[in-house]
């Protein structure tokens, strides 16, 4: 990247509250720049590529190199860095925002700031980034700038005035936020002769490159046949490449040096060895230090992974492998249940990411699953001293050696418009939230402040926090160790036998609802079978709820003569279709869905 | 009427190779023709077909469509066996299925054809209608065998989700008898029916003896028909196919998958021997673990060479049969 001078370069990340309109910004801000500088064009750049080998590659993080001829004449360099906008990725957004130098902060002009817009700009803040704020989605009937503007800066604290009012969708005000990015946003700093200091914000791994890791380049240089060294994995490799992100492509380049942004391969074969928020350096002439913020994403949610159809255990082994090599977070382990044969253990971020995985598997690797409720990591401190992590119910022991347990927690920031307070904070009581307070940032908005067992916000958290504020509450958090709990296991018999799978843990207090509930949904979710089966939640021996599915009594078509002989034959192939779904557990047929149904157990 | 009468032509060539030895005349009402059009529909068919001298020949009619010229007629041209759509006796139930006739019409039209000299008539009862109470289903049942046809069709309503019928149900919130009610009803059906000397051959049909339609019993034997009309289904050298719509060759396991579930549902069930002769295989080596499972929870009994349903066979028929559906990639 010869002949960019840092002044010229600027690195940002641009934040939003999902539905902002933060990726229509990213598209209009590549629309309207180029993919490379004129003197690069001089040199034919592109010419060098192998387009071949960079076929099938998908950038997994939108980060793209732009460049944009300023009002000024000079060109200047944009590496626009992407940030996951989902709070089971706070830490990998904090890593992002660490690589840049400034955020653009993308406010609805008629939503106004959310829960997440203040946490994201909280933590670009943190990060001593520089925010510049831009009102979007001006053309709206219901746009209400000037209210935003004094929001914005009664509730963050920042400038707003001279915000660009845009319209990411239609281009409008587009050049003033381009302009505003130059002239607000600090070029980078770092010294290119100093020791190799760069910061990981993304790895991905690719068949034909290995793992591709991007960087930022705080000191120092690094260029192909440098030795390098992750700080924190300790992992060693040569440098293939070095380059930088074109419009959904690798440009290859020469070298990288302080205050860029690009990526490097190194032949190294696990993204385990290149942690996100690791330090790059030399092993020959290293940095002082680490650069600070590094941590070790672990698994925050667990749950079973089954392949419907048990002969397909070693296809999913093999789809949770390849997965793997892109995506350090998902850990997995085998393990067998009685219900559902042989599976995997697996751990997330957080739901979402285990809902983009479940995916994945079913789509990509088209794998037919059974997935068992979704689980917290439980600390079980034994009366022997030893201290277990918890990761699968199964595995609880037994009550007698058990001296207590410690449960995760989250600090929760929720806002909600004034009318709707009551029942959200009605809602963080039935999760067990302990209040910590409230503060009104406008008249008609409070943002409240909980404490809140994570396992209570898992599963239907969110869609609960919606349906009862109307869609108008938003809301965030964050990790906040563990606490002391009342924590039970409870156990679904079907007809008088435990379902390994079904099993959970609860809070003491609500496992007398929760069994019930389960219970119902279960009644609702299996078929009526030749015989009566009951279906009973129980702590321990102690049967707490219980329901019967009665036996099938009637099911039969009344009428078939000529005309009615295909139509009755679909008919059974779907009820035999139907039964393929179903999971045999002693003499009773579960749906497989059945083993999710923990899931949906708040209020209609 | 007129298409009809020129597709026939189009089976000339075919008809030579079959003998016509049922006919059946229904799909909608057949009796609100014109006079005239069903002997000159009949003319058509003889022409065309060499129909049996002793041959069952039914049409479909309703009771308030019925006038005794037409019921003349149809025994002029050959008919010999009428199908009465009665429903149910009740005249507050056959408005809910939204019937133009009442019991009363019905009475009339059974005279009627009676005095034309038919002596083989079925009646076709329902039960499960909205309202309906297993009083007024038993009422019914009586009122109907009391007139002594030799033939009843006795069907519980399906509503059909997606059917107009659903939707006004679901519109006007009719309560439904419910499953176990129903249940009551079809064995009340039954032993009330056997009193008045009717024997249950099918899962829906009862008739005096040796008054089993002949032509509804292909369906189940899996003999072939030719259906003429729009809709009509017909099943011709192992082919299902309905006029215009594309044919459906059955393979071989479907063959036997509706050997099974078509034959199950007479009472006598399916012979071995007819599925050795048809399959060149023994029933058992297709589908041994179904049929001991089935025998095994009482749903299917094997006896001198018969498969048939039990009683509680009868009431989870479509469980049973699933059983006999092979597994589809």
């Amino acid at each position: 990247m010869a002949g960019i001078e840092q002044k010229n370069i600027r690195n940002f990340c641009i934040i939003a509250h999902i539905d902002h309109g933060k990726s229509t910004l990213a598209d209009r801000i590549i629309e309207r720049t180029g993919l490379l500088t004129s003197r690069e064009m001089q040199s034919q750049v592109l010419d060098n590529m192998d387009l071949e080998r960079e076929r099938g590659i998908t950038i997994k993080a939108q980060t793209v190199r732009t460049v944009y001829k300023a009002e000024d004449g000079e060109e200047y360099v944009f590496n626009l860095i992407d940030t996951p906008g989902h709070v089971d990725f706070n830490y990998e957004v904090s890593r992002s925002l660490a690589a840049c130098d400034g955020a653009i902060l993308v406010v609805d002009a008629a939503q106004g700031v959310e829960a997440q817009t203040l946490a994201n700009v909280y933590l670009a803040l943190d990060h001593d980034l520089d925010v510049v704020p831009v009102i979007n989605k001006v053309d709206l009937p219901s746009a209400e700038p000037e209210r935003v503007i004094e929001e914005i800066e009664d509730v963050i604290g920042i400038e707003a005035q001279d915000a660009p009012l845009i319209s990411a969708k239609t281009g409008l005000n587009i050049d003033q936020v381009l302009e505003q990015i130059v002239k607000k946003i600090p070029a980078p700093s770092g010294d290119p002769s100093a020791p190799l200091q760069a910061l990981i914000f993304d790895s991905l791994y690719d068949a034909y490159k290995g793992v591709i890791v991007f960087c930022r380049i705080m000191e120092g240089n690094v260029k192909k046949g440098d030795p390098i060294l992750m700080m924190a994995t300790g992992a060693k490799a040569e440098v293939v490449e070095v380059g930088y992100f074109g419009a959904g492509r690798f440009i290859p380049c020469d070298e990288l040096s302080a205050g860029t942004v690009g990526y490097i391969t190194a032949s190294l074969k696990n993204v385990k060895d290149t942690q996100v928020g690791d330090t790059v350096t030399s092993p020959v002439r290293p940095c002082e230090e680490p650069l600070p913020g590094y941590k070790k994403v672990n698994p925050m949610v667990y749950c079973g992974l089954y392949p419907a159809d048990g002969a397909k255990y070693q296809d999913l082994r093999d789809a949770l492998e390849k997965l793997q090599l892109n995506d350090a977070a998902l850990q997995y382990e085998p393990e067998t249940s009685i219900a559902l044969g042989f599976g995997f253990r697996c751990g997330f971020l957080g739901l979402l990411h285990l809902e983009i995985i479940q995916e994945r598997l079913e789509r990509e690797y088209n794998l037919d699953l059974v997935t068992t409720a979704p689980g917290v990591v439980y600390r079980v401190y034994k009366s022997n001293g030893e201290m277990i992590e918890l990761t699968n119910p199964s595995n609880l022991p037994d009550p007698s050696e058990i001296e207590y347990m410690e449960e995760p927690v989250v600090k929760a920031e929720i806002m909600v418009t004034s009318p709707y307070i009551g029942a959200i904070m009605d809602l963080c009581q039935e999760r067990r939230g302990q209040y910590e307070g409230m503060e009104y940032i406008e008249e008609t908005r409070a943002v409240l402040h909980y404490q809140l067992p994570l396992n209570e916000i898992i599963y239907d958290f969110f869609d609960a926090l919606k349906s009862r504020s109307k869609g108008y509450a938003s809301f965030d958090y964050e990790m906040n160790g563990y606490q002391r709990s009342e924590l039970v296991k409870l156990d679904i018999l079907i007809n008088k036998e435990e379902v390994d799978a079904l099993s959970f843990i609860v809070h003491a207090g609500t496992a007398y609802e929760r069994g019930r509930k389960m219970c119902e949904k279960l009644k609702e979710e299996i078929p009526r079978q030749l015989f009566e089966v009951p279906i009973q939640a129980a702590i321990g021996s102690k049967v707490i709820a219980r329901e019967t599915v009665r036996a099938m009594r009637k099911d039969v078509l009344a009428k078939c003569y000529g005309g009615d002989i295909s139509r009755k034959r679909k008919l059974l192939e779907k009820q035999k279709e139907g039964k393929k779904r179903m999971r045999q557990v002693g003499n009773v047929e579960i749906p497989q869905k059945a083993f999710m149904s923990v899931l949906k157990l708040d209020d209609k | 009427m007129t298409n009809l009468l020129r597709k026939l032509d189009t089976y000339r060539e075919m008809a030579k190779d079959y003998q016509v030895d049922t006919i059946f005349i229904g799909g909608g009402t057949p009796s609100i023709l014109e006079p005239g059009e069903i002997k000159r529909l009949m003319e058509k068919v003889y022409s065309i077909f060499s129909v049996e001298a002793d041959a069952e020949i039914s049409i479909e009619m309703n009771p308030g469509t019925a006038t005794k010229e037409k019921v003349g007629e149809y025994k002029q041209a050959g008919i010999n066996r009428l199908s009465i759509g009665l429903q149910s006796a009740k005249d507050e139930e056959l408005k809910i299925l939204g019937r133009i006739h009442t019991f009363e019409d019905f009475l009339r039209s059974y005279e009627m054809v009676r005095n034309e000299g038919f002596s083989n008539v079925n009646v076709d009862l329902m039960f499960g209608i909205p309202k309906q109470t297993s009083d007024s289903f038993v009422s019914t049942l009586k009122k109907t065998a009391a007139l002594n046809p030799e033939h009843l069709s006795v069907y519980s309503l399906i509503i059909e989700e997606g059917t107009p019928f659903f939707q006004w149900y679901q519109q006007k919130e009719m309560v439904l008898p419910d499953e176990e009610e129903e249940r009551q009803m079809y064995k009340g059906a039954q032993e009330i029916l056997w009193n008045y000397g009717y024997n249950r051959y099918e899962i829906s049909n009862y008739a005096k003896n040796g008054y089993e339609c002949r032509h509804n019993l292909k369906y189940w034997n899996m003999d072939e028909y030719l259906g003429i009309g729009r809709s009509a289904a017909s099943f011709l050298d192992k082919e299902r196919f309905v006029e215009n719509e594309k044919r459906e060759v059955l393979t071989r396991e479907s063959l036997m998958e509706e050997f099974m579930f078509l034959g199950l549902r007479k009472m006598e069930g399916i012979r071995e021997m007819d599925f050795q002769k048809r399959f060149a295989q023994n029933v058992d080596e297709i589908y041994q673990n179904e049929l001991l499972k089935l025998v095994d929870n009482k749903l299917l009994m094997r006896e001198e060479g018969r498969i048939f349903l039990t009683e509680r066979g009868i009431d989870i028929s479509n469980y049973v049969m699933q059983h006999f559906i092979f597994d589809k990639e």
